[in-house]
This record gives structure tokens, C-alpha cells and sequence, in this order.
């Protein structure tokens, strides 16, 4: 009871500063004029793919970051109240989380409705794309909260976030090139996959490809990558690594949110 | 409730601004087809008159079909000369054999022995098992209510070794498999003048089997087969050592190739359908001076091979959706002075694959949504690409070799992000068609799996400023800033 009525406090909190209301226009302004543009839904969601695989990520870790900073002296007060720390914490993830998702899948999902691009096949695509980016809003808020928790400086807690967020988009590929061409002799296949289960961004941006880049992808290696992620067990590891990459952070941050001498 | 609203919402605007003035930064300079595309972005704003310039496509299109009647007009020639058409169809003057049961023979082999040469079969409706059937003179055989000849899975079924035998309205069923004999529905042997048009031809080894024939046309026929494997299947039409042939308006499929050409001079495939066959749409060995036009290949296991021929004429065809390991829309191996034009070419593993092909032209294509669209190997040399369209395509070109022996000039490229500020609708930067990228998957295939990834794009932007792997002078120094108009001509 107490967790809902926290979030709906946040809730209206994060409304009246607007700033999920500008996340949610610069999807639906974005959207739209790539239908505008660009023309059909497919080519869309190949443009979309790549802003909910590296905006997403870097929106949630800032803003869910400052959010958290942000709600401390509401937090301590509300913690001289007789409420579980437990039902706090879930309405401030709530609070932070929700309306971002929602913001995000009304502001690309509305244009799509609206220029009647659901037309063949590209609905399931635009679901999933939609899944990844809930999904992704939800891990980087998690891990935003983890950071938030762990130190009390705001920079250098911004400045962590930053860095967990540039470590998942670049660097991350970086090691994967490296040790690509470091193992050459060996046979990659595998041990990629299982390196793109360690990183979020990866998994989604694999995902959305299996449902884009059918052509390139039918070489042998695209063969192993497409008949992994195509199987009933790889989709299964896949939104298991998924939900594991939002439960355990959300976890952590609990544990130290429990913990924490505010 | 003592927050400190003001401040609090100042410092998360501030950080909507970094944040997205960051992810601009990021994301400005990315070469791919996949940008965000800002409104008023040149990227963008050269895609929109890209409608208004159809309007003009018919106008193109009438060009370009002229181009493409002229060259087909030496081969429409042989129609209208004699030795394809029968002499005689309308005034027919022989006499007439009816085939049926309750007719005045029962069995087809019956009126065969009785025939002369200029006679006429017809067979009635009815299930003939009569064995291999031989037609030695020059007779016409006409099938009326769609009568079945069937091979019982154990033997051929025609063979026609006389000149101009024509043979119409039959289904012809389950031809022997052998692994010694090329048992076929309808063979025909060191002759000339066939017809063989308006047949159902089903689950044979080989459909029709043209073995030093000329002067032949093969028609309207619908070839079905269920292949599994290709040890033990065969061509849906196998054309060997022939000369003058003309096959049109035939569906096949489910063969181990379509249509299968070896050695032959002067060939016309036209307005076939040739799609899920095990192995090739088409294949065209030593196969000079022919022409193909207006085909469609699509689903097949490996796309279409053309190898070692000269002077072949490709237009308009449709090669689409061939996927696999080994797959190609359209391969090119050992070719020489060829014309490939007004082509779609959409979603295959590998739209072209040139290798060892001197002297191609390659213009008015449309190559759309292919994993690679031309994979041209440094032993092909002279090639000339010019006026296609590539558009959405994983990799545009990718070649072995820093050298480039090949010119492309005016193509429009979907990924070229340059500018047009002489407005005289080519770029004024030339575009570079090979992305590092595709270099890498080309050395370390498991790389794939890094394709689109935000790394990747921050190494291609530095290679397109300082080439070192990608070849220097694989450029298109005039890329085009709209889609070449041109219609649908394969439509």
C-alpha cells in the first residue's frame, strides 16, 4: 500500500518537472519525423534501434542517478515515518522507472499508430524493440540507484554513472573486438555469445538484429548467432540474462538501501 | 516537505541538455543508413524528392525498355523465322490419330506406329502407363483434358529424336531416378524445330532434357518436383550443347537447378519463374551470345551462377530472397563483356558476386535490403557500375584487395551522407562503398556479431577520415543525391 502511494507522490512529482514529458516528446518528435523522412515502418525501427540501444541507457543512468540524489531529503522523511524501507525503495524505483517507460513506448509507439506503420511484419519487430527498451530503462535505472547508493558525492556519482554507461556502449565492443582478434585460432562462435550475455546493450542490440539483419546474418557465423538466438533455449538464456540484469542490481541497490545510515 | 524544487529542477534540465547535446555529438557523424535522421538533416531532406522524381520514371523506363528491346531484338529474330515455329499449325493437312479408351487405339504407342510425318496425335483424357515412349518422325502430340503419362518411377517417359515434334497438353509423372541415365519427363535428341509448350510436368528426376537440339522452344510449362537432395535430383530444364533455344514463360520449381544451360549458343530465357530449387534458379555454363530477361529467381539454394561466357545480355530479372551460407542473387564467375541492367536485386546473403569477370557493365540495377550487395573479388577487372541503386543494404561493396581495378561512377548509395551545395544532384565528396567494418567481418567472420554496435561506428568514422585497410581509390567520385528514377522495369 505504502510502495503505491510513494510512487504515485513521485509520480506526480516527476510529472510537474516536466523532464519525463521532454523524454517523451523527443521519441514521439523523433519518431515522427523519421516517418516523415525516411518512409516505411521497417527503416524506422532500424533508426529507432540504434537510439533506444544508446539514449535509453544514457537517460536512464543520468536522470535515475540525479532522481535519487534528488529525492534525499524526502527520503529521510519519510524514513522518520513508520514505512518499510522495502516499500520505499520500490516506490522510488517505481516512481523513476514507470513513467520513463512509459513515456518511451507512448512516444514511439503513438507515431506508429498513427502513419499505419504495424503493416506486415514489422509489429513483432516493434514490440520487441519496445520490450529491449523497457527492458534497458529498467537495468539502467537499477544500476543508476546501485551507484546513487554507494557513494554520497553527486559528481562522482554522476561521474560513475557516466562511466558504467560509456564502459557498456564502447568499450565493452572494444575487448570483444580485442580478444576476437587475440583468440583468431580459435573457434569464437561461443564464447562471443556467451561474452554478449554480460553486457546488456549487446543482448538487446542482438536481439533487434536477428529481426532486422536477416541477409547479412545468413553466413555460417550468422548461421550460429541466428540458430542460438532463434532456438527456444537461446531466446529462453537470452530474457533470462535479461531479467537477471535487472533483478540483480535492483537487489543490490535494495540490500544497500536497507543497509545505508542516511 | 522541504525540497528544493527550483534547484533540484534546474540541475535535471542541465542534465537533459548534456545529456542530449552528448548523444548528438555521439551520434552526428555516423556514416550508416541508420542515423537518427533529425528533420532538416541533409541525409533526410535528399531522400524526400525522391517521390517526385518517379514521376518522371516513365519517361526513363520507356528509354531504358528500348535499350533492352534493342538488344533483344537479334534473338526475337529467330521467331519469326521458321525453324522454332512449326510450319504448319494453322493449315493443318495430315491426318489426325485420336488416342483414348473406347477410341480407335488405346494406347499412345499404337498411333506413334501408325503416324507419318506431318500427322497429328491427339490423346484423349486417361492414366497411360505405356514405358518409355519414342517419337521418331515428325509428328505434332496433343494432349485434350490434361491426359497423364506416367514414368511409374521407373523410366523416361518422351523421347523425341525427330526434327519439329511438337508436344502439348500432357502431364508427365515420375520419370526413374538413376544414377547412370539422365531419365527425363521429355527428352529430345539431335533434332530440331521442338515444341513443347502448355505441360504439367511432376516429381520427375530431369524435366525437359534438350541434348544437342537447336532451333527449339520450350514454353509455358509448370515443373514441379520435391528434391531433397541434390545427389539425387535433376534439372528442371537442362539445356546441353544446344543452339537457338528459346525457353519462355516456364514456373519451375523444387529441381536441383531451374534451368540449366551448358554450351549453349544463342539461348533466350525469358519471362520464367524459377524459384526453391535446391541448388541454382539458373545456371549458365560456356554459354555465349545469350540472353535473359524478364525472369524471376527467388528462393533458391544458391541464386543464380553465370560462368564462363561472354557477351551475355541480363535484364531485367528479378533475383530475390536467396539465402544461405553460400547464396548468391546473382554469381559471376570467369564472365566476359556482359551487360547486367535494369535488375532487382533484394534481399539475398550476397546480391552479386563477381570473381574473376572482365568487362561487365553493371547500370540501371536496384540492389535493396542485401546483406552484401556486391562482393567483387580483385580478379575481376573493367568492371563498370554505374546509375545503380543501392539502397538499405548491410554492406554496400566489399572487395579482397586495397588495389581497385574497377570503376564505379554515379550510383546513388542510401548511406552516402554527404552534400550537394552546387545543386547539380551529385555529392560534392565522393563516397567510399567499403566500410571497414565489412573489412573485418571479411577476416574474422565472428566479428558479426559487433555489427551496428556503437564501437564499430567510432572506427569507421576514423577510417573513412585516414584510410589504411579500406581501398583508397574504391570511390564514387559522383554519387548520386537522389534514387536513379527508373520505375519497376522487372514489374
Amino acid at each position: 500500500m505504502n510502495t503505491l502511494k510513494i510512487a504515485r507522490y513521485q509520480l506526480r512529482d516527476v510529472m510537474r518537472s516536466r523532464w519525463v514529458l521532454l523524454y517523451g516528446i523527443f521519441f514521439l518528435l523523433m519518431t515522427d519525423a523519421l516517418f516523415r523522412f525516411g518512409g516505411s515502418g521497417e527503416r524506422v525501427l532500424l533508426s529507432l534501434m540504434n537510439v533506444v540501444l544508446i539514449a535509453i541507457p544514457l537517460v536512464a543512468i543520468v536522470l535515475g542517478t540525479m532522481y535519487l540524489y534528488g529525492s534525499r531529503e524526502f527520503t529521510e522523511l519519510l524514513l522518520t515515518q513508520p514505512v518499510r524501507r522495502r516499500s520505499l525503495f520500490l516506490g522510488l524505483f517505481t516512481g523513476l522507472a514507470l513513467p520513463m517507460s512509459v513515456a518511451f513506448v507512448l512516444g514511439t509507439g503513438l507515431p506508429f499508430w498513427a502513419h499505419g506503420g504495424l503493416a506486415g511484419g514489422t509489429g513483432s519487430s516493434l514490440l520487441l524493440l519496445l520490450g529491449t527498451g523497457v527492458g534497458l530503462t529498467l537495468i539502467f535505472a537499477s544500476l543508476a540507484f546501485l551507484i546513487a547508493l554507494s557513494t554520497e558525492d553527486r559528481i562522482r556519482g554522476l561521474g560513475i554513472s557516466l562511466g558504467v554507461w560509456v564502459f557498456f556502449t564502447v568499450v565493452f565492443n572494444g575487448l570483444v573486438m580485442l580478444a576476437i582478434y587475440m583468440l583468431a585460432d580459435y573457434p569464437m562462435e561461443k564464447p562471443v555469445l556467451a561474452l554478449s550475455l554480460l553486457n546488456p546493450i549487446d543482448l538487446g542490440r542482438i536481439l533487434l538484429l536477428l529481426s532486422f539483419d536477416i541477409s547479412a546474418l545468413m553466413g555460417f557465423t550468422g548461421a550460429v548467432f541466428r540458430r542460438f538466438f532463434g532456438s527456444g533455449l537461446g531466446q529462453g538464456v537470452a530474457i533470462g540474462a535479461m531479467a537477471a540484469w535487472v533483478v540483480i542490481p535492483f537487489a543490490l541497490g535494495l540490500r544497500s538501501f536497507h543497509r545505508k545510515n542516511f | 516537505m522541504s525540497r528544493d524544487r527550483p534547484r533540484r529542477a534546474r540541475t535535471v534540465a542541465a542534465m537533459i541538455v548534456v545529456g542530449i547535446a552528448l548523444l548528438l555529438l555521439a551520434l552526428a557523424p555516423r556514416p550508416e543508413g541508420t542515423t537518427i535522421e533529425l528533420p532538416g538533416s541533409e541525409a533526410t531532406a535528399s531522400e524526400a524528392p525522391a517521390a517526385e522524381a518517379t514521376a518522371s520514371a516513365g519517361a526513363a523506363a520507356a528509354t531504358r525498355a528500348t535499350t533492352v528491346q534493342d538488344t533483344a531484338d537479334p534473338h526475337q529474330a529467330h521467331e519469326g523465322h521458321a525453324p522454332v515455329a512449326p510450319s504448319r499449325p494453322e493449315a493443318f493437312t495430315g491426318t489426325e490419330h485420336i488416342v483414348g479408351p473406347g477410341e480407335r487405339h488405346e494406347r499412345i504407342s499404337d498411333a506413334l506406329e501408325v503416324a507419318d510425318a506431318g500427322d497429328r496425335i491427339r490423346v484423349r483424357a486417361g492414366h497411360y502407363r505405356e514405358g518409355p515412349l519414342t517419337i521418331d518422325r515428325s509428328i505434332e502430340l496433343i494432349g485434350e483434358g490434361w491426359p497423364v503419362l506416367d514414368g511409374e518411377g521407373e523410366h523416361s517417359i518422351l523421347t523425341v529424336t525427330a526434327d519439329h515434334v511438337r508436344i502439348q497438353g500432357f502431364i508427365l509423372r515420375d520419370s526413374g531416378f538413376s544414377h547412370i541415365r539422365d531419365h527425363a519427363a521429355i527428352t529430345v535428341e539431335e533434332s530440331h524445330g521442338c515444341r513443347i509448350e502448355h505441360n504439367r510436368l511432376e516429381n520427375n528426376f530431369f524435366g525437359i532434357y534438350l541434348a544437342r537440339a537447336h532451333d527449339c522452344l520450350v514454353r509455358h510449362n509448370d515443373i514441379r518436383s520435391s528434391a531433397t537432395r541434390e545427389a539425387t535430383s535433376g534439372n528442371g530444364i537442362h539445356l546441353w550443347d544446344v543452339d537457338r533455344v528459346q525457353v519462355e514463360d516456364n514456373h519451375i520449381t523444387g529441381h536441383r537447378d531451374g534451368i540449366y544451360l551448358e554450351f549453349a549458343r544463342n539461348a533466350v530465357i525469358r519471362s520464367n519463374r524459377s524459384e526453391a530449387n535446391l541448388r541454382y534458379g539458373l545456371h549458365f555454363m560456356f554459354s555465349d551470345e545469350s540472353f535473359y530477361v524478364n525472369n524471376v529467381f527467388a528462393r533458391n539454394g544458391a541464386g543464380v551462377a553465370v560462368m564462363y561466357s561472354r557477351d551475355v545480355v541480363m535484364s531485367r530479372n528479378q533475383f530475390l530472397d536467396n539465402w544461405g551460407s553460400s547464396a548468391y542473387g546473382l554469381l559471376v564467375k570467369e564472365v566476359q563483356d556482359s551487360l547486367i541492367e535494369g535488375n532487382l536485386f533484394r534481399g539475398n546473403t550476397i546480391a552479386i558476386h563477381s570473381e574473376g569477370s572482365d568487362r561487365l557493365t553493371f547500370r540501371l540495377n536496384r540492389l535493396e535490403r542485401n546483406g552484401w550487395a556486391v562482393k567483387i573479388l580483385a580478379n575481376s577487372q573493367d568492371n563498370y557500375f554505374t546509375a545503380n541503386n543501392f539502397i538499405d543494404n548491410t554492406f554496400d561493396v566489399i572487395t579482397n584487395s586495397r588495389q581497385n581495378p574497377n570503376t564505379f561512377d554515379a550510383n546513388y548509395w542510401s548511406q552516402y551522407r554527404g552534400y550537394d551545395l552546387e545543386g547539380d544532384g551529385t555529392g560534392d565528396l565522393a563516397h567510399r562503398p567499403v566500410r571497414l567494418f565489412s573489412f573485418i567481418v571479411e577476416t574474422k567472420p565472428v566479428a558479426l556479431i559487433l555489427l551496428r554496435s556503437f564501437f564499430v561506428d567510432i572506427l569507421e568514422v576514423a577510417e573513412r577520415v585516414l584510410p589504411i585497410l579500406t581501398p583508397e581509390t574504391l570511390t564514387d567520385e559522383n554519387p548520386l543525391m537522389t534514387e536513379v528514377p527508373g520505375g519497376e522495369p522487372w514489374a
